[in-house]
Formats: structure tokens, sequence, C-alpha cells
């Protein structure tokens, strides 16, 4: 019976790929093609874009969200299977739960107190 | 037999959300018209206007993807042709196969065979809704970084960093929902709310998990970046964000994907806290209200109600979402930011909290699984 689930996932992903694949592709298909300069140029403000665009630089808060996202994504993806089998945990699994979350509510804390989830 | 009868449901399924995303482009055109005091889109009509009648649905189910598949795709010049590609479709593919998790009715009796109508019955569904919509972020950024251009780049990394905050807001808001019915399986969630609770009120999500709900469905709206959330594609500040250099049809797969966005949180609301396809006192043999009075109903015609039931509600959270859009101002970042780390986050934890005392100390006040 799992091997029929996950079958038909296969079969759902294929349908799902071919119908965006087509939507995708539909203009290079069906629309016409008169390239120009101008028209491949990048979009800027009527100037023409100065500089590489991929060593442009933004600002570090990016880098640290992404950082802060992986430490507490990690966090609720445990409590998945924690949750499913809670009833049967019961007040010990609330309490290695609440031992686990108490440390990263420490780190949430600390990342608070010192401005890491600030945007000047 | 059994592989047909999958093959039949995942088209269903897909025609479903391609159905919701198609009338949803139409919806939110006229919607924010009737909004904004306006008329909106009126003057597509098939065969040049020969009809005596304007049939103003055609406008969006015609007319916009003629349009829009016959433009011409620009790939700009610098831009890394095969990302450029991959983006759209990372997009948008991700987002129609969560829909293939999503119950869209109980089950259809045929001669006999019983057959769950659900596209695929895992029993792993919101992990698979989960791991789904955290793809979507994959298009945002390959678009952004592909075009060579620096509003789409701006665009993209602003969209990586909102998807990713309000992603963990939504994880901790479904471990709620999950504690409160132990299971992961979505067919089983909808199927558990057909209860009543004191005999009287239906035993919906919402009754249960209000603040879940609330959470989620912010969540969900910073997710799908529209209006408050729009800042990846804040037309204001950066053209048109991270498909600035998109144009044809892979810039309607990005606005489609938008609308599928739209139309998955509709479902997930719909399915985790309004019942899913549950149409209150009416079970597989028919109704059953409280005070003893029941109404047999023939089978199909229950199954045909419960579909219809299901898209009612996927269509009034879509509504509920589009007004918001055309009501409310663009958040500034750090107000985002804000938002997602500083409230929902923490109030999300707390839910949980409270929920895990609750289920232990109430046995009673949840199902058991």
């Amino acid at each position: 019976v799992v091997e029929q689930t996950y079958v038909a996932v296969l079969i759902s992903a294929g349908l799902c790929a071919l119908v965006v694949a087509i939507m995708v592709g539909a203009s290079r298909l069906l629309g016409q093609r008169t390239p120009s300069r101008a028209k491949q140029s990048v979009f800027e403000a009527g100037n023409r874009s100065i500089g590489d665009v991929k060593s442009h630089r933004f600002p570090i808060k990016f880098y640290l969200t992404a950082i802060l996202f992986i430490v507490f994504d990690v966090e609720v993806v445990f409590m998945y299977p924690w949750a499913v089998v809670f009833r049967r945990l019961g007040w010990f699994g609330l309490a290695e739960m609440a031992a686990f979350v108490l440390v990263l509510g420490v780190g949430l804390a600390y990342v608070w107190k010192v401005g890491a989830l600030e945007w000047e | 037999m059994e592989l047909l009868i999958t093959f039949v449901k995942c088209v269903v399924a897909l025609l479903i959300v391609l159905q919701v995303g198609l009338l949803l482009l139409w919806i939110e055109r006229k919607g924010s018209a009737l909004i904004q005091d306006r008329v909106g889109a009126n003057r597509a009509n098939l065969f040049g206007g020969l009809l005596p009648f304007n049939l103003g649905i055609v406008n969006t189910l015609m007319a916009d993807p003629v349009k829009l598949f016959t433009k011409e795709d620009i790939v700009p010049d610098g831009a890394d042709h095969f990302l450029h590609w991959l983006a759209p479709f990372v997009a948008l593919f991700p987002l129609f196969l969560t829909y293939a998790v999503v119950p869209f009715g109980d089950v259809l009796v045929v001669g006999g065979t019983t057959i769950s109508l659900q596209a695929v019955g895992l029993d792993v569904g919101i992990l698979f809704v989960l791991a789904m919509v955290s793809l979507g972020v994959y298009g945002v950024v390959l678009g952004g970084w592909a075009s060579n251009s620096r509003f789409a780049l701006l665009g993209g990394v602003r969209g990586s960093a909102q998807m990713i905050s309000y992603e963990i807001a939504m994880g901790l808001a479904l471990v709620a929902v999950v504690l409160t019915y132990g299971t992961l399986d979505l067919q089983e969630i909808a199927r558990a709310q057909g209860k009543l609770m004191w005999g009287v009120v239906p035993a919906w999500g919402v009754f249960y998990q209000p603040l879940a709900l609330v959470i989620l469905f912010i969540a969900g709206m910073a997710e799908s970046k529209r209006a408050p959330f729009d800042l990846p594609e804040a037309e204001s500040e950066l053209i048109a964000g991270f498909f600035t250099e998109y144009s044809g049809s892979k810039q309607s797969v990005f606005m489609m994907a938008d609308f599928v966005e739209v139309a998955i949180v509709a479902a997930l609301v719909t399915t985790l806290f309004f019942g899913g396809w549950q149409v209150p006192y009416l079970y597989r043999d028919g109704f059953h209200f409280p005070g003893g009075f029941a109404l047999a109903v023939p089978s199909l015609a229950v199954t045909i109600l419960q579909i219809l039931a299901f898209l009612v509600k996927v269509f009034i959270f879509c509504w509920v979402q589009i007004l918001i859009r055309w009501s409310l101002p663009r958040l500034r970042y750090d107000q985002l930011m804000d938002l997602g780390w500083k409230r929902l986050l923490p109030y999300a934890l707390g839910n949980v909290a409270v929920s895990a005392v609750l289920v232990l100390l109430l046995a009673g006040w949840t199902r058991a699984s």
C-alpha cells in the first residue's frame, strides 16, 4: 500500500511537470521572435546598466535571517513526530519537548536581545 | 484498475487547481474593480464583438491565456539561460503537486468500489504540503539571480528572507493542529471534523485552534507574496521584483504561482479548520440533524454535495485573501520581519505549549486518536 501511494505521487508529479512545462514553453513555441538590442538589454530607467550585477552587494541581514531560519526550522521539524505520538508519550513527552524548546527559547531571547531581529 | 483510478484522480486534482487558478485571475480583476468602484475587465469578447452580449468571464478564461502565451519570450543579455527557464518551472510545479494531497471529498462509491476522493492518500500529508510550499522559494531566488538585473536580484533576496521567515510560524501553527488531531493525514483530519460538539456544533478545527488559524492565514498570505506582503515584487520600488525580466508565458507562470498559492492557503484553512469537505450534519447515508430528525440522501448526491461544499469554502477563503490584498497598504520591511519573528513566532510557540498541556489535561477535549 505504501508503494502504491508513492506511485500515485509519481503519477501526479509527472502530470504536473508536463502541464507546467507546456505553460513555461508556450511563448517559445507560439510567440513571435523579433529580437533587438534594446529589447534584450536589462531593464534600467533609461540608462545602460553599469557594472556586474552578480557582485552587487546587499545587506548581511539577509544571511543572518537565513541562518536563524535553519536553527528554528529544524526545531519545528523535530516537533512533528513528537506531535503525532504525543498522546502516547504523555507528560514525559511534554517535559522532554519543554527542555528542548527551552534551550532554543534561550537562543531566541539571546538573538532578540543582541538585536539580530532588528532591521534599520 | 487501481492505477487507472489513481491516474483519473490525479487528473481531477490538477484540473481543480488549474480551474481555481484561472477563475481567481478573473475574480481578482473583477473584485478589485468592485472594491475600487470601477467596472473592471469588460472588453474581451468572442468573434470581435459580434455577439450581442458581453461574456465577461470569457475575458479571463480565453483571452488572457491566449494573449500571454503568444507574447514574445525575452531572455535579457547576460542572463543565465538555463536558470531563467528553470525558475518559473520550480515556482509553479511544487504548488500544483500540493493539491494532489488535499482531500476534495469523502468517498465515491461506484459499483461496489469505494474510492477515497483524494488524488494521493499520503499519510504524511501535512509534511508533504510544507515541503512543497517551501520549494517555492527556489523559484523566487533563481528568478532573481538568473535575470542579471538589480531589481530582480533585490526582489529575489527580499523574497527569500520573507518566505523563510514566515515558514517557521506556519510550521509551528501546523504543529499545534497535529497535536490536536494526532495525525498528519489530511483526509483523516477532515473526517475527524465530522463529529459534533455537545451534539449540535460541528467539531471544526477553528473551535480547537483559533490562534493557529490566524497565524497560518497570515503566514500563508506572506508566503504567497501578495499585498500587504508584496515586498519581493513591490512595483513602486522594484518594477516587478524577481520577475522584472520575464515576459510572455514565463511571466504568466509566476502570476499563476501567486494565485495557486492563494488557493493552497484557502484549501489548507478549509481542510484543517473548517471541516474540509464536511457539510454540517451530512453523513454518508444522509442528513442527521440534532433532535433526531433524519433525511436519507443517495450516496452519489452526498458525494456531490461534499465536493461542492469544499469548493465553496475554498472560494470563500480565496475571496477573503483578495479582500485583504486590495484593502491594506504594503508593510515596511522592518515591520514585515517584526511581525514574522517577534509576533507570530512567539505566539505560535506559546500556542503549541498551551495546546500540549490542554491535550493532556482534558483527555475528552479532543478526539482520542
